[in-house]
Protein backbone atom coordinates (compact mmCIF):
# COMPACT_ATOMS: atom_id res chain seq x y z
CA UNK A 1 0.00 0.00 0.00
CA UNK A 2 2.70 2.48 1.09
CA UNK A 3 4.90 1.41 -1.81
CA UNK A 4 2.07 1.84 -4.27
CA UNK A 5 1.19 5.41 -3.24
CA UNK A 6 4.64 6.80 -2.39
CA UNK A 7 3.86 10.36 -3.52
CA UNK A 8 0.43 10.58 -2.05
CA UNK A 9 0.13 12.98 0.87
CA UNK A 10 -3.24 12.01 2.29
CA UNK A 11 -3.55 15.24 4.25
CA UNK A 12 -3.11 17.21 1.00
CA UNK A 13 -5.75 15.01 -0.61
CA UNK A 14 -8.12 15.68 2.29
CA UNK A 15 -7.62 19.48 2.01
CA UNK A 16 -8.11 19.33 -1.76
CA UNK A 17 -11.30 17.30 -1.35
CA UNK A 18 -12.61 19.90 1.12
CA UNK A 19 -11.79 22.70 -1.34
CA UNK A 20 -13.63 20.90 -4.13
CA UNK A 21 -16.68 20.33 -1.92
CA UNK A 22 -16.66 23.96 -0.77
CA UNK A 23 -16.45 25.27 -4.33
CA UNK A 24 -19.13 22.86 -5.47
CA UNK A 25 -21.52 23.61 -2.59
CA UNK A 26 -21.06 27.38 -2.72
CA UNK A 27 -21.34 27.71 -6.47
CA UNK A 28 -24.27 25.26 -6.73
CA UNK A 29 -26.19 27.22 -4.08
CA UNK A 30 -25.77 30.56 -5.88
CA UNK A 31 -26.35 28.97 -9.30
CA UNK A 32 -29.73 27.67 -8.15
CA UNK A 33 -30.66 30.95 -6.42
CA UNK A 34 -29.88 32.95 -9.59
CA UNK A 35 -30.66 30.37 -12.25
CA UNK A 36 -34.11 29.29 -11.09
CA UNK A 37 -35.71 32.76 -11.43
CA UNK A 38 -33.83 33.30 -14.71
CA UNK A 39 -35.17 29.98 -16.02
CA UNK A 40 -38.71 30.87 -14.95
CA UNK A 41 -38.36 34.27 -16.66
CA UNK A 42 -37.04 32.63 -19.85
CA UNK A 43 -40.03 30.26 -19.79
CA UNK A 44 -42.68 32.91 -19.11
CA UNK A 45 -41.42 35.38 -21.74
CA UNK A 46 -40.85 32.65 -24.31
CA UNK A 47 -42.87 32.12 -27.49
CA UNK A 48 -46.60 31.43 -26.88
CA UNK A 49 -46.21 31.49 -23.08
CA UNK A 50 -48.02 33.33 -20.29
CA UNK A 51 -46.02 36.56 -20.60
CA UNK A 52 -44.77 36.41 -24.16
CA UNK A 53 -42.25 39.27 -24.53
CA UNK A 54 -40.31 38.90 -27.76
CA UNK A 55 -37.72 41.62 -27.00
CA UNK A 56 -36.98 40.58 -23.40
CA UNK A 57 -36.85 36.89 -24.30
CA UNK A 58 -34.50 37.66 -27.19
CA UNK A 59 -32.21 39.67 -24.92
CA UNK A 60 -32.12 37.07 -22.13
CA UNK A 61 -31.66 34.30 -24.64
CA UNK A 62 -28.72 36.11 -26.26
CA UNK A 63 -27.07 36.74 -22.86
CA UNK A 64 -27.45 33.08 -21.92
CA UNK A 65 -26.09 31.92 -25.26
CA UNK A 66 -23.06 34.25 -25.09
CA UNK A 67 -22.15 33.10 -21.58
CA UNK A 68 -22.65 29.47 -22.50
CA UNK A 69 -20.46 29.66 -25.60
CA UNK A 70 -17.54 31.18 -23.63
CA UNK A 71 -15.04 28.46 -22.59
CA UNK A 72 -14.91 28.33 -18.79
CA UNK A 73 -11.14 28.78 -18.66
CA UNK A 74 -11.52 32.12 -20.51
CA UNK A 75 -14.45 33.19 -18.31
CA UNK A 76 -12.34 32.48 -15.25
CA UNK A 77 -9.73 35.03 -16.37
CA UNK A 78 -12.10 37.62 -17.89
CA UNK A 79 -14.06 37.63 -14.63
CA UNK A 80 -11.04 38.49 -12.39
CA UNK A 81 -11.78 42.25 -11.93
CA UNK A 82 -15.43 41.53 -11.19
CA UNK A 83 -14.50 38.72 -8.79
CA UNK A 84 -12.17 41.03 -6.86
CA UNK A 85 -14.96 43.60 -6.64
CA UNK A 86 -17.34 40.97 -5.31
CA UNK A 87 -15.19 38.93 -2.89
CA UNK A 88 -12.11 41.09 -2.37
CA UNK A 89 -9.87 38.45 -3.88
CA UNK A 90 -9.40 36.61 -7.14
CA UNK A 91 -7.65 33.72 -5.43
CA UNK A 92 -8.67 30.61 -3.57
CA UNK A 93 -12.10 29.12 -3.10
CA UNK A 94 -13.73 32.57 -2.70
CA UNK A 95 -12.11 33.71 -5.96
CA UNK A 96 -13.38 30.66 -7.81
CA UNK A 97 -17.03 30.78 -6.81
CA UNK A 98 -18.14 33.89 -8.82
CA UNK A 99 -16.81 32.58 -12.16
CA UNK A 100 -18.23 29.12 -11.39
CA UNK A 101 -21.65 30.69 -10.74
CA UNK A 102 -21.52 32.86 -13.86
CA UNK A 103 -20.44 29.86 -15.89
CA UNK A 104 -23.13 27.50 -14.58
CA UNK A 105 -26.15 29.82 -14.15
CA UNK A 106 -27.02 30.24 -17.87
CA UNK A 107 -26.66 26.49 -18.36
CA UNK A 108 -28.92 25.74 -15.37
CA UNK A 109 -31.45 28.41 -16.42
CA UNK A 110 -31.82 26.77 -19.86
CA UNK A 111 -32.40 23.39 -18.21
CA UNK A 112 -35.05 24.93 -15.93
CA UNK A 113 -36.75 26.54 -18.95
CA UNK A 114 -36.84 23.14 -20.67
CA UNK A 115 -38.21 21.44 -17.53
CA UNK A 116 -41.01 24.03 -17.30
CA UNK A 117 -41.89 23.58 -20.98
CA UNK A 118 -42.43 19.89 -20.26
CA UNK A 119 -45.35 20.79 -17.99
CA UNK A 120 -48.62 20.03 -19.79
CA UNK A 121 -50.32 23.23 -21.01
CA UNK A 122 -53.59 21.74 -19.78
CA UNK A 123 -52.31 22.05 -16.20
CA UNK A 124 -51.72 25.78 -16.69
CA UNK A 125 -55.15 26.14 -18.30
CA UNK A 126 -56.85 24.28 -15.44
CA UNK A 127 -55.09 26.47 -12.88
CA UNK A 128 -56.09 29.62 -14.79
CA UNK A 129 -59.67 28.36 -14.87
CA UNK A 130 -59.58 28.15 -11.04
CA UNK A 131 -58.95 31.90 -10.95
CA UNK A 132 -55.26 31.72 -10.03
CA UNK A 133 -52.97 34.73 -10.30
CA UNK A 134 -49.82 34.37 -12.39
CA UNK A 135 -47.77 34.14 -9.18
CA UNK A 136 -50.04 31.32 -7.96
CA UNK A 137 -49.74 29.53 -11.29
CA UNK A 138 -45.94 29.60 -10.96
CA UNK A 139 -45.75 28.56 -7.28
CA UNK A 140 -48.72 26.19 -7.03
CA UNK A 141 -48.69 24.53 -10.41
CA UNK A 142 -45.63 25.10 -12.61
CA UNK A 143 -42.83 24.62 -10.08
CA UNK A 144 -44.36 21.59 -8.27
CA UNK A 145 -45.13 19.90 -11.61
CA UNK A 146 -41.64 20.61 -12.97
CA UNK A 147 -39.94 19.48 -9.74
CA UNK A 148 -38.57 16.18 -11.11
CA UNK A 149 -37.15 18.01 -14.13
CA UNK A 150 -35.66 20.72 -11.92
CA UNK A 151 -33.95 18.14 -9.69
CA UNK A 152 -32.54 16.49 -12.81
CA UNK A 153 -31.28 19.93 -13.90
CA UNK A 154 -29.61 20.50 -10.51
CA UNK A 155 -27.91 17.10 -10.78
CA UNK A 156 -26.54 17.74 -14.27
CA UNK A 157 -25.41 21.23 -13.21
CA UNK A 158 -23.64 19.90 -10.09
CA UNK A 159 -21.71 17.40 -12.18
CA UNK A 160 -20.78 20.08 -14.71
CA UNK A 161 -19.57 22.22 -11.79
CA UNK A 162 -17.32 19.37 -10.59
CA UNK A 163 -15.50 19.44 -13.92
CA UNK A 164 -15.36 23.28 -13.84
CA UNK A 165 -13.74 23.20 -10.38
CA UNK A 166 -10.87 21.20 -11.88
CA UNK A 167 -10.01 24.30 -13.94
CA UNK A 168 -10.33 26.65 -11.00
CA UNK A 169 -6.76 25.73 -10.08
CA UNK A 170 -5.76 28.43 -12.57
CA UNK A 171 -6.78 31.07 -10.01
CA UNK A 172 -5.20 29.12 -7.18
CA UNK A 173 -8.47 27.77 -5.89
CA UNK A 174 -7.03 24.37 -5.15
CA UNK A 175 -9.23 21.32 -5.17
CA UNK A 176 -8.80 17.80 -6.52
CA UNK A 177 -8.48 18.82 -10.18
CA UNK A 178 -5.71 21.28 -9.31
CA UNK A 179 -3.89 18.57 -7.36
CA UNK A 180 -4.15 16.20 -10.31
CA UNK A 181 -2.61 18.77 -12.68
CA UNK A 182 0.15 20.08 -10.40
CA UNK A 183 1.32 16.77 -8.96
CA UNK A 184 -0.12 14.04 -11.10
CA UNK A 185 0.64 15.64 -14.47
CA UNK A 186 3.40 18.21 -14.02
CA UNK A 187 5.48 16.10 -11.59
CA UNK A 188 4.65 12.73 -13.16
CA UNK A 189 3.20 11.45 -9.88
CA UNK A 190 0.83 8.95 -11.46
CA UNK A 191 -0.35 7.66 -8.08
CA UNK A 192 -1.62 11.14 -7.14
CA UNK A 193 -3.38 11.33 -10.48
CA UNK A 194 -5.08 7.97 -9.90
CA UNK A 195 -6.24 8.88 -6.40
CA UNK A 196 -7.71 12.26 -7.42
CA UNK A 197 -9.43 10.84 -10.48
CA UNK A 198 -10.96 8.04 -8.41
CA UNK A 199 -12.18 10.57 -5.80
CA UNK A 200 -13.75 12.78 -8.52
CA UNK A 201 -15.41 9.72 -9.98
CA UNK A 202 -16.85 8.75 -6.61
CA UNK A 203 -18.11 12.33 -6.11
CA UNK A 204 -19.85 12.38 -9.50
CA UNK A 205 -21.32 8.94 -8.82
CA UNK A 206 -22.76 10.09 -5.47
CA UNK A 207 -24.26 13.25 -7.01
CA UNK A 208 -25.90 11.30 -9.83
CA UNK A 209 -27.33 8.65 -7.50
CA UNK A 210 -28.77 11.18 -5.05
CA UNK A 211 -30.17 13.26 -7.95
CA UNK A 212 -31.79 10.23 -9.58
CA UNK A 213 -33.37 9.21 -6.27
CA UNK A 214 -34.90 12.68 -5.83
CA UNK A 215 -36.22 12.70 -9.41
CA UNK A 216 -37.87 9.31 -8.93
CA UNK A 217 -39.29 10.31 -5.55
CA UNK A 218 -40.95 13.44 -6.92
CA UNK A 219 -42.15 11.89 -10.17
CA UNK A 220 -45.13 10.27 -8.38
CA UNK A 221 -45.52 7.75 -11.17
CA UNK B 1 -77.95 32.71 -17.21
CA UNK B 2 -75.31 32.66 -19.95
CA UNK B 3 -75.96 35.07 -22.81
CA UNK B 4 -73.82 35.49 -25.91
CA UNK B 5 -74.55 38.72 -27.79
CA UNK B 6 -72.96 38.81 -31.23
CA UNK B 7 -69.79 37.22 -29.86
CA UNK B 8 -67.09 36.32 -32.35
CA UNK B 9 -63.50 35.18 -32.25
CA UNK B 10 -60.77 35.35 -34.87
CA UNK B 11 -57.21 34.10 -34.53
CA UNK B 12 -54.33 35.86 -36.22
CA UNK B 13 -52.16 33.25 -37.88
CA UNK B 14 -49.21 34.31 -40.05
CA UNK B 15 -50.69 37.77 -40.64
CA UNK B 16 -54.15 36.50 -41.62
CA UNK B 17 -57.34 36.48 -39.58
CA UNK B 18 -58.80 33.00 -39.23
CA UNK B 19 -62.38 33.00 -37.91
CA UNK B 20 -62.94 30.43 -35.16
CA UNK B 21 -66.41 31.59 -34.14
CA UNK B 22 -68.74 33.63 -36.36
CA UNK B 23 -70.89 36.27 -34.61
CA UNK B 24 -73.05 34.16 -32.33
CA UNK B 25 -76.07 34.94 -30.18
CA UNK B 26 -76.99 32.28 -27.67
CA UNK B 27 -78.96 32.04 -24.45
CA UNK B 28 -78.30 29.20 -22.02
CA UNK B 29 -80.91 28.91 -19.29
CA UNK B 30 -79.89 28.39 -15.67
CA UNK B 31 -80.10 24.86 -14.26
CA UNK B 32 -80.05 23.05 -17.57
CA UNK B 33 -77.50 20.78 -19.20
CA UNK B 34 -76.58 22.44 -22.47
CA UNK B 35 -74.69 20.40 -25.05
CA UNK B 36 -72.57 21.71 -27.90
CA UNK B 37 -71.79 19.16 -30.55
CA UNK B 38 -69.49 19.49 -33.53
CA UNK B 39 -66.49 17.96 -35.22
CA UNK B 40 -63.01 19.15 -34.28
CA UNK B 41 -62.48 22.66 -35.60
CA UNK B 42 -66.20 23.45 -35.53
CA UNK B 43 -65.64 26.17 -32.91
CA UNK B 44 -67.24 24.43 -29.94
CA UNK B 45 -64.08 24.45 -27.85
CA UNK B 46 -63.59 28.17 -28.57
CA UNK B 47 -67.19 28.89 -27.58
CA UNK B 48 -66.78 26.98 -24.30
CA UNK B 49 -63.53 28.78 -23.41
CA UNK B 50 -65.08 32.17 -24.12
CA UNK B 51 -67.45 31.60 -21.19
CA UNK B 52 -64.64 31.79 -18.59
CA UNK B 53 -62.44 33.86 -20.90
CA UNK B 54 -59.69 31.30 -21.31
CA UNK B 55 -60.18 32.67 -24.82
CA UNK B 56 -60.67 36.42 -25.18
CA UNK B 57 -63.52 37.34 -27.53
CA UNK B 58 -62.62 39.46 -30.56
CA UNK B 59 -65.95 41.23 -30.21
CA UNK B 60 -69.44 41.06 -28.72
CA UNK B 61 -70.68 40.76 -25.16
CA UNK B 62 -71.00 37.76 -22.84
CA UNK B 63 -73.39 38.37 -19.96
CA UNK B 64 -73.50 35.79 -17.18
CA UNK B 65 -75.98 36.15 -14.33
CA UNK B 66 -76.36 39.84 -15.17
CA UNK B 67 -72.59 40.53 -15.22
CA UNK B 68 -70.87 41.52 -18.44
CA UNK B 69 -67.85 39.23 -18.12
CA UNK B 70 -66.22 40.71 -21.23
CA UNK B 71 -65.82 43.95 -19.25
CA UNK B 72 -64.24 42.42 -16.10
CA UNK B 73 -60.73 43.54 -15.10
CA UNK B 74 -58.05 41.01 -14.12
CA UNK B 75 -59.13 40.88 -10.48
CA UNK B 76 -62.84 40.64 -11.30
CA UNK B 77 -62.11 37.91 -13.83
CA UNK B 78 -60.24 35.86 -11.22
CA UNK B 79 -63.14 36.11 -8.76
CA UNK B 80 -65.59 35.22 -11.54
CA UNK B 81 -63.52 32.18 -12.54
CA UNK B 82 -63.61 30.94 -8.94
CA UNK B 83 -67.37 30.60 -9.43
CA UNK B 84 -67.10 28.59 -12.64
CA UNK B 85 -65.90 24.97 -12.50
CA UNK B 86 -64.24 23.27 -15.44
CA UNK B 87 -63.35 19.69 -16.30
CA UNK B 88 -61.17 18.52 -19.17
CA UNK B 89 -60.74 15.68 -21.64
CA UNK B 90 -57.32 14.78 -20.21
CA UNK B 91 -58.34 15.64 -16.63
CA UNK B 92 -55.44 18.11 -16.13
CA UNK B 93 -54.77 16.99 -12.57
CA UNK B 94 -51.45 17.91 -10.96
CA UNK B 95 -49.30 14.77 -10.91
CA UNK B 96 -47.24 16.20 -8.05
CA UNK B 97 -50.20 16.55 -5.68
CA UNK B 98 -52.35 13.93 -3.95
CA UNK B 99 -56.02 13.53 -4.83
CA UNK B 100 -56.98 15.54 -1.72
CA UNK B 101 -54.50 18.32 -2.54
CA UNK B 102 -55.79 18.50 -6.12
CA UNK B 103 -59.36 18.92 -4.89
CA UNK B 104 -58.24 21.46 -2.26
CA UNK B 105 -56.33 23.54 -4.81
CA UNK B 106 -59.12 25.93 -5.93
CA UNK B 107 -60.00 26.54 -2.27
CA UNK B 108 -56.38 27.25 -1.31
CA UNK B 109 -55.96 29.60 -4.29
CA UNK B 110 -59.14 31.48 -3.35
CA UNK B 111 -57.84 31.78 0.22
CA UNK B 112 -61.27 32.25 1.79
CA UNK B 113 -61.46 29.16 4.02
CA UNK B 114 -59.34 27.98 6.94
CA UNK B 115 -57.27 24.81 6.64
CA UNK B 116 -59.77 22.86 8.75
CA UNK B 117 -62.71 24.07 6.64
CA UNK B 118 -60.85 23.08 3.47
CA UNK B 119 -60.16 19.58 4.84
CA UNK B 120 -63.83 19.11 5.70
CA UNK B 121 -64.97 20.36 2.29
CA UNK B 122 -62.48 18.08 0.48
CA UNK B 123 -63.69 15.03 2.44
CA UNK B 124 -67.29 15.91 1.58
CA UNK B 125 -66.46 16.33 -2.14
CA UNK B 126 -64.50 13.08 -2.36
CA UNK B 127 -67.37 11.23 -0.68
CA UNK B 128 -69.80 12.71 -3.23
CA UNK B 129 -67.78 11.42 -6.19
CA UNK B 130 -67.18 8.06 -4.48
CA UNK B 131 -63.44 8.45 -3.91
CA UNK B 132 -63.35 8.79 -0.12
CA UNK B 133 -60.72 6.03 0.18
CA UNK B 134 -58.36 7.50 -2.40
CA UNK B 135 -57.56 10.88 -0.79
CA UNK B 136 -53.86 10.10 -0.19
CA UNK B 137 -53.18 8.59 -3.62
CA UNK B 138 -51.51 10.35 -6.52
CA UNK B 139 -53.35 10.73 -9.85
CA UNK B 140 -51.00 8.26 -11.57
CA UNK B 141 -52.39 5.53 -9.28
CA UNK B 142 -55.97 6.05 -10.49
CA UNK B 143 -57.94 4.83 -13.52
CA UNK B 144 -59.25 7.27 -16.13
CA UNK B 145 -62.75 7.30 -14.68
CA UNK B 146 -61.41 7.92 -11.17
CA UNK B 147 -59.24 10.78 -12.47
CA UNK B 148 -62.28 12.43 -14.03
CA UNK B 149 -64.14 12.05 -10.73
CA UNK B 150 -61.27 13.89 -9.03
CA UNK B 151 -61.59 16.52 -11.77
CA UNK B 152 -65.29 16.87 -11.03
CA UNK B 153 -64.70 17.11 -7.26
CA UNK B 154 -62.07 19.79 -7.89
CA UNK B 155 -64.40 21.71 -10.21
CA UNK B 156 -67.16 21.69 -7.59
CA UNK B 157 -64.91 22.73 -4.68
CA UNK B 158 -65.78 26.44 -4.74
CA UNK B 159 -69.53 25.75 -5.10
CA UNK B 160 -69.74 27.14 -8.64
CA UNK B 161 -73.02 27.91 -10.40
CA UNK B 162 -71.69 26.82 -13.77
CA UNK B 163 -69.72 23.72 -14.77
CA UNK B 164 -67.92 23.68 -18.12
CA UNK B 165 -67.09 20.23 -19.53
CA UNK B 166 -64.50 20.07 -22.29
CA UNK B 167 -64.91 16.65 -23.96
CA UNK B 168 -65.02 15.23 -20.44
CA UNK B 169 -65.71 11.65 -21.50
CA UNK B 170 -63.82 11.47 -24.80
CA UNK B 171 -60.79 9.76 -23.25
CA UNK B 172 -62.89 7.18 -21.34
CA UNK B 173 -64.20 3.73 -22.26
CA UNK B 174 -67.97 3.32 -22.82
CA UNK B 175 -68.74 1.93 -19.35
CA UNK B 176 -66.79 4.64 -17.54
CA UNK B 177 -68.35 7.25 -19.82
CA UNK B 178 -71.75 6.09 -18.62
CA UNK B 179 -70.75 6.42 -14.97
CA UNK B 180 -69.27 9.90 -15.42
CA UNK B 181 -72.35 11.10 -17.36
CA UNK B 182 -74.57 9.72 -14.61
CA UNK B 183 -72.56 11.64 -12.03
CA UNK B 184 -72.92 14.85 -14.08
CA UNK B 185 -76.69 14.37 -14.36
CA UNK B 186 -76.87 13.76 -10.61
CA UNK B 187 -74.92 16.95 -9.87
CA UNK B 188 -77.14 18.94 -12.22
CA UNK B 189 -80.25 17.61 -10.51
CA UNK B 190 -79.13 17.87 -6.90
CA UNK B 191 -77.13 21.10 -6.97
CA UNK B 192 -79.12 22.89 -9.66
CA UNK B 193 -75.84 23.55 -11.45
CA UNK B 194 -75.86 24.82 -15.03
CA UNK B 195 -73.70 22.51 -17.14
CA UNK B 196 -72.28 23.40 -20.54
CA UNK B 197 -70.60 20.47 -22.22
CA UNK B 198 -68.95 19.99 -25.57
CA UNK B 199 -68.62 16.66 -27.31
CA UNK B 200 -68.42 15.03 -30.71
CA UNK B 201 -70.64 12.12 -29.67
CA UNK B 202 -74.41 12.40 -30.11
CA UNK B 203 -74.83 9.66 -27.53
CA UNK B 204 -73.42 11.93 -24.79
CA UNK B 205 -75.95 14.61 -25.78
CA UNK B 206 -78.80 12.08 -25.79
CA UNK B 207 -77.99 10.79 -22.33
CA UNK B 208 -77.57 13.97 -20.28
CA UNK B 209 -78.48 17.15 -22.16
CA UNK B 210 -81.70 19.17 -22.06
CA UNK B 211 -80.81 21.39 -25.00
CA UNK B 212 -78.29 21.02 -27.76
CA UNK B 213 -76.61 23.30 -30.27
CA UNK B 214 -74.98 21.80 -33.35
CA UNK B 215 -71.90 23.61 -34.63
CA UNK B 216 -70.19 23.54 -37.99
CA UNK B 217 -67.58 25.93 -39.37
CA UNK B 218 -67.80 28.34 -36.41
CA UNK B 219 -71.57 28.67 -36.72
CA UNK B 220 -74.44 27.20 -34.66
CA UNK B 221 -76.41 25.53 -37.45
CA UNK B 222 -79.23 24.14 -35.36
CA UNK B 223 -80.35 24.24 -31.74
CA UNK B 224 -83.29 23.21 -29.62
CA UNK B 225 -84.51 20.69 -27.05
CA UNK B 226 -82.53 17.46 -27.44
CA UNK B 227 -85.59 15.33 -28.32
CA UNK B 228 -86.59 17.68 -31.18
CA UNK B 229 -83.11 17.93 -32.62
CA UNK B 230 -82.40 14.24 -32.15
CA UNK B 231 -85.65 12.88 -33.58
CA UNK B 232 -86.23 15.48 -36.30
CA UNK B 233 -82.83 16.81 -37.35
CA UNK B 234 -83.10 19.61 -39.92
CA UNK B 235 -79.52 20.51 -40.85
CA UNK B 236 -77.35 18.03 -42.82
CA UNK B 237 -74.63 18.18 -40.12
CA UNK B 238 -77.16 17.26 -37.44
CA UNK B 239 -78.52 14.41 -39.56
CA UNK B 240 -74.99 13.04 -39.95
CA UNK B 241 -74.44 13.11 -36.17
CA UNK B 242 -77.76 11.35 -35.49
CA UNK B 243 -77.18 8.67 -38.10
CA UNK B 244 -73.64 8.10 -36.82
CA UNK B 245 -75.03 7.63 -33.32
CA UNK B 246 -77.53 5.06 -34.56
CA UNK B 247 -75.05 3.33 -36.84
CA UNK B 248 -77.41 3.76 -39.79
CA UNK B 249 -76.24 4.08 -43.37
CA UNK B 250 -79.06 5.84 -45.25
CA UNK B 251 -77.98 4.71 -48.73
CA UNK B 252 -77.73 1.10 -47.65
CA UNK B 253 -81.15 1.30 -46.03
CA UNK B 254 -82.66 2.82 -49.18
CA UNK B 255 -81.36 -0.09 -51.27
CA UNK B 256 -82.66 -2.63 -48.75
CA UNK B 257 -86.16 -1.16 -48.81
CA UNK B 258 -86.34 -0.98 -52.64
CA UNK B 259 -87.86 -4.45 -53.03
CA UNK B 260 -90.30 -4.11 -50.11
CA UNK B 261 -93.93 -3.73 -51.32
CA UNK B 262 -96.46 -1.22 -49.95
CA UNK B 263 -96.14 2.21 -48.33
CA UNK B 264 -93.13 2.94 -46.16
CA UNK B 265 -93.54 5.18 -43.12
CA UNK B 266 -91.38 6.34 -40.26
CA UNK B 267 -93.18 6.74 -36.94
CA UNK B 268 -91.72 8.64 -34.03
CA UNK B 269 -93.21 8.11 -30.56
CA UNK B 270 -92.33 10.18 -27.54
CA UNK B 271 -93.08 9.81 -23.85
CA UNK B 272 -95.90 7.51 -22.78
CA UNK B 273 -97.06 7.03 -26.40
CA UNK B 274 -93.96 4.87 -26.83
CA UNK B 275 -95.60 2.13 -24.80
CA UNK B 276 -99.17 2.41 -26.19
CA UNK B 277 -100.45 -0.58 -28.27
CA UNK B 278 -101.23 1.72 -31.21
CA UNK B 279 -100.00 -0.33 -34.17
CA UNK B 280 -101.89 -3.48 -33.31
CA UNK B 281 -105.17 -1.64 -32.80
CA UNK B 282 -104.98 0.25 -36.08
CA UNK B 283 -103.92 -2.87 -38.01
CA UNK B 284 -106.95 -4.78 -36.67
CA UNK B 285 -109.42 -1.94 -37.37
CA UNK B 286 -108.25 -1.15 -40.92
CA UNK B 287 -107.14 -4.58 -42.06
CA UNK B 288 -103.63 -3.46 -43.05
CA UNK B 289 -100.64 -5.66 -42.51
CA UNK B 290 -97.42 -4.13 -41.38
CA UNK B 291 -93.83 -5.26 -41.23
CA UNK B 292 -91.16 -3.51 -39.22
CA UNK B 293 -88.13 -2.66 -41.39
CA UNK B 294 -86.06 -0.82 -38.82
CA UNK B 295 -86.60 0.41 -35.33
CA UNK B 296 -85.22 1.60 -32.05
CA UNK B 297 -86.73 2.17 -28.64
CA UNK B 298 -84.57 4.08 -26.21
CA UNK B 299 -84.46 7.08 -23.88
CA UNK B 300 -83.44 10.68 -24.35
CA UNK B 301 -82.33 11.68 -20.86
CA UNK B 302 -85.46 10.55 -18.92
CA UNK B 303 -87.91 10.55 -21.86
CA UNK B 304 -88.62 7.25 -23.62
CA UNK B 305 -88.90 7.40 -27.38
CA UNK B 306 -89.36 5.02 -30.27
CA UNK B 307 -88.68 5.33 -33.94
CA UNK B 308 -90.00 2.64 -36.29
CA UNK B 309 -89.80 2.30 -40.05
CA UNK B 310 -92.78 0.29 -41.31
CA UNK B 311 -94.12 -1.07 -44.57
CA UNK B 312 -97.95 -1.13 -44.82
CA UNK B 313 -99.63 -3.55 -47.23
CA UNK B 314 -103.25 -4.58 -47.97
CA UNK B 315 -106.43 -3.36 -46.24
CA UNK B 316 -107.37 0.30 -46.02
CA UNK B 317 -103.95 1.99 -46.02
CA UNK B 318 -105.39 5.50 -46.36
CA UNK B 319 -107.56 5.29 -43.26
CA UNK B 320 -104.65 3.70 -41.36
CA UNK B 321 -102.62 6.77 -42.23
CA UNK B 322 -105.41 9.05 -41.05
CA UNK B 323 -105.65 7.13 -37.77
CA UNK B 324 -101.88 7.34 -37.25
CA UNK B 325 -101.82 11.05 -38.01
CA UNK B 326 -104.57 11.61 -35.46
CA UNK B 327 -102.68 9.67 -32.78
CA UNK B 328 -99.89 10.95 -30.57
CA UNK B 329 -97.14 10.02 -33.03
CA UNK B 330 -95.14 11.84 -35.64
CA UNK B 331 -95.61 10.28 -39.09
CA UNK B 332 -93.29 10.69 -42.06
CA UNK B 333 -94.27 9.00 -45.32
CA UNK B 334 -91.04 7.88 -46.91
CA UNK B 335 -92.62 6.25 -50.01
Amino acid sequence: MEALFTHVDWYEIWLATLDTLLMLGGSLLFTVILGLPLGVLLFLTGPRQLFEQKALYGLLSLLVNVLRSLPFIILLIVMIPFTVLLTGTSLGVAGAIPPLVVGATPFFARLVETALREVDRGIIEATQAMGATTRQIIWNALLPEARPGIFAAVTVTAITLVSYTAMAGVVGAGGLGDLAIRFGYQRFQTDVMVVTVVLLLVLVQILQTVGDKLVVHFSRK
Amino acid sequence: MIEFQQVYKTYRVAGRDIPALQPTTLDIQGGQVFGLIGHSGAGKSTLLRLINRLEEPSGGRIVIDGTDVTALDADGLRRFRQRVGMIFQHFNLLASKTVADNVAMPLRLAGELSAAEIDARVAELLARVGLGDHAKKYPAQLSGGQKQRVGIARALATRPKILLCDEATSALDPQTTGQVLQLLAEINRELGLTIVLITHEMDVIRRVCDRVAVMDGGVIVEQGPVADVFLHPQHPTTRRFVLEAEHVDEDEQHDDFAHVPGRILRLTFRGEATYAPLLGTIARDTGVDYSILAGRIDRIKETPYGQLTLALVGGDVESALIRLNAADVHVEVLR
